[in-house]
């Protein structure tokens, strides 16, 4: 991915450089033509075409601003109800992503959506142990945490 | 414009005030570390970006200067924020605060006990 994004970059200052115009604006001109040009050729590069991966953490960052936002909401619910009928549980959930930096984004998006808090993560980093404040089923649980950001990581992360 | 901009501004700034104020209730009424950590780590985060949001925008739209350092104070908070929650719990557990009685499961526990006789 870094190499595509430098190698637009470098085919951008040769469009300046070949129109005579050191302006910012040739250089937004010669990235776009960069950008088609590496469109045209996705095929011969081994990892996939950058801007999906951009878009990836687009899609990632507003699903995380809408459930950040609505675990407030719940947060909010709970506190004032005047029963306080809440269930605290400790639950261990297995999870599929391997490197460091995917799994400290994981536990960072679980620990800022609703009712879910990662207390800790086993030495083998498989499993993550997350206190639930609401606790009714471990399926459930899971399910909803994978489907979501699991999901949206992996497709970040894919190459 | 101006009051797009007045309502953007108030909205943002209440919005964050109400969320301030159920991170202080649920400091009060929730009954145990680990679920207090719940509305400290999000509502104290998520309303503090909103105030200093709103005062952004204030500086912006009104008095026409970009502060930068704001947006870095944001996305700061935003990536310290629950870590911070995650090292409190994790400590708190590890020295071995009591769940709630109330508390339904505990995957956690077998794990350290293990790892506590081991060594």
């Amino acid at each position: 991915m870094a190499f595509q994004i430098l190698l637009n970059v470098f085919i951008a200052i040769t469009w300046m450089f070949l129109s005579v115009s050191f302006k910012p604006t040739t250089f937004i001109i010669g990235y776009i033509l960069g950008l088609l040009m590496l469109l045209m050729l996705r095929k011969s590069f081994s990892s996939r075409f950058y801007l999906d991966r951009i878009w990836a953490v687009i899609k990632l960052a507003f699903l995380f601003l809408k459930e950040l936002t609505l675990s407030n909401f719940s947060v909010l619910m709970l506190i004032i109800k005047p029963k306080m009928p809440i269930r605290p549980a400790i639950f261990a959930m297995p999870t599929v992503l391997e490197k460091d930096w995917e799994i400290t984004l994981l536990s960072n998006l679980i620990t800022l959506t609703p009712g879910t808090i990662v207390i800790d993560v086993s030495d083998d980093n498989k499993t993550l142990y997350i206190h639930s404040i609401d606790f009714d089923n471990v399926d459930e649980a899971i399910n909803s945490i994978k489907e979501t950001f699991e999901k949206a990581i992996l497709e970040v992360s894919r190459s | 414009m101006t009051v797009i901009a007045n309502i953007l501004i108030i909205a943002t700034i209440s919005f964050g005030t109400i969320f301030i104020l159920v991170t202080a209730l649920g400091l009060i009424r929730l009954p145990d570390a680990y679920s207090r950590a719940h509305a400290a780590s999000k509502s104290a985060t998520l309303g503090i970006m909103s105030i200093l949001l709103g005062v952004f925008f204030h500086f912006w739209l009104k008095e026409g200067i970009f502060n930068s350092r704001i947006l870095l104070g944001i996305v700061f908070l935003f990536v310290t924020g629950p870590v911070g929650g995650h090292m409190m719990g994790r400590a708190a557990y590890l020295s071995g605060v009591k769940l709630w009685d109330k508390s339904v499961r505990d995957d956690l526990a077998e794990v350290v006990k293990k790892k506590r006789e081991q060594q």
